[in-house]
């Protein structure tokens, strides 16, 4: 299969640098997978899984938050969290999800329930990476 | 006489080695802070790098001018995160900086958002205009604070409070190397395109539209910017630190050798002058 040049980056560091033959992803309206001579293209990523493809395999990740652009036929993913399924740490994001869901219940403004509810939304993105 | 200023010398030599002792101690915490701060300015520089070339690429072929982030308006007012030190003792780490920056802003009307205690105290003192004096610490700094001061200012922008948005940071080129620098967050705009015009960008192709997909981008994209620059600056500060402490100690060896060959010469004059005035007495 043709394969492209893709780059995955956080915050962390380079999740990822080399060929790909598809990568699946989670926008703000929905799951899109770029494959090899791509049109020009950018969106902005949501939360959610996200799916590899490196010589016939596939790698699965939880991938939140940031963009992915192709430009030229490279293909750059930056995220502001992206963990493979076997770095995710399922008793920290178990943690995490109880952790949110009573601020959510205690939170009384606007911004605290957006926080808190966007906690959940990670801790279960990453719960059903690792898990499924 | 020459005992008082034998006692005088030894005062000295006691003063600077307590400084030495500073010193030394201040060099070791800076380079055992370095090795970690260096660590993660280098594994955020690809970040960093991508994330600006990324977006600088994209503002390139862009003709679609439907996000506020990628008009240019006339600019009236500028904003400027600084992000200085905690602490002095750093060589020109911090007077670099306000340099740099006042330079950057002479002439125009601004605001500034200080990150460190001294950028605070400098641009507190000297007058300018402050969006928020609430981040003192740069080595407290952490993804959830940048992505308050993202919001915060990414509001302020498409409010039309101010109409540029820099950030003055310093790169951490080495252990001894550090330059400061000015770097354009807002709008976003493309230094390649004023050069070659001539070429014909790509079109592009947004989803949803380029207008959602830039007010998604842009404040994560500042968030890490402003992540990635503090990361630097705090290398670099700490770089600083270890080279002008690592200098001011070898200074203090000197110093103290030094001293201490002027104690032995006023010493041995003393005990020279006594047998004299001994063996004087002895003859009469």
């Amino acid at each position: 299969m043709a394969v492209f040049h893709l780059q995955i980056v956080t915050a962390d560091g380079l999740c990822f640098d080399g060929e790909a033959e598809s990568i699946l992803v989670r926008t703000i309206d929905g799951d899109v997978c770029i494959l090899a001579r791509h049109i020009d293209y950018v969106t902005a990523l949501g939360y959610g899984e996200a799916r590899v493809t490196v010589d016939g395999k596939t790698r699965r990740a939880a991938c939140m938050g940031g963009m992915l652009a192709v430009t030229g036929g490279r293909v750059r993913v930056v995220a502001s969290a992206f963990e493979w399924r076997e770095d995710i740490d399922v008793t920290r994001a178990q943690n995490a999800l109880e952790r949110a869901q009573t601020a959510l219940a205690a939170a009384e403004s606007k911004d605290e329930k957006g926080f808190a509810s966007a906690a959940i939304k990670r801790a279960q993105v990453r719960l059903r990476v690792a898990q499924q | 006489m020459a005992g008082a200023s034998m006692k005088d010398i030894k005062l000295r030599v006691k003063s600077v080695q307590s400084t030495m002792q500073i010193t030394k101690a201040m060099e070791l915490v800076a380079s055992s802070k370095l090795r970690r701060a260096k660590e993660n300015a280098e594994r955020r520089r690809p970040f960093f790098d991508i994330l600006h070339e990324t977006l600088t690429d994209i503002a390139v072929s862009n003709r679609d001018f439907s996000s506020p982030y990628l008009v240019q308006r006339p600019v009236k007012k500028s904003c400027y995160v600084v992000i200085a030190g905690d602490r002095g003792l750093a060589g020109g780490y911090n007077t670099n900086v306000f340099k740099l920056a006042a330079a950057h802003m002479a002439g125009k009307e601004c605001a500034v958002l200080p990150i460190g205690k001294k950028s605070v105290e400098y641009f507190s003192r000297h007058g300018y205009e402050l969006v928020s004096q609430q981040y003192a610490s740069v080595e407290s700094l952490g993804h959830n604070e940048c992505e308050d001061i993202a919001s915060v200012l990414t509001e302020a922008y498409r409010n039309g409070e101010f109409d540029e948005l820099f950030v003055v940071y310093t790169n951490f080129v080495s252990m001894l190397t550090q330059d400061p620098a000015v770097m354009k967050i807002l709008p976003i705009h493309d230094v390649r395109s004023e050069n070659d015009s001539g070429r014909k960008a790509p079109l592009i192709l947004y989803e949803p539209s380029c207008a959602a997909v830039y007010n998604a981008i842009v404040p994560q994209y500042v968030t890490g910017i402003l992540f990635c620059a503090a990361s630097e600056s705090l290398a670099s500060e700490l770089g600083a630190r270890r080279t002008a402490m690592d200098a001011a100690s070898k200074n203090a060896g000197e110093m103290i050798d030094e001293l201490n060959l002027r104690y032995n010469r006023a010493r041995q004059g003393a005990i020279t002058q006594e047998i004299t005035e001994i063996v004087a007495g002895a003859e009469q």
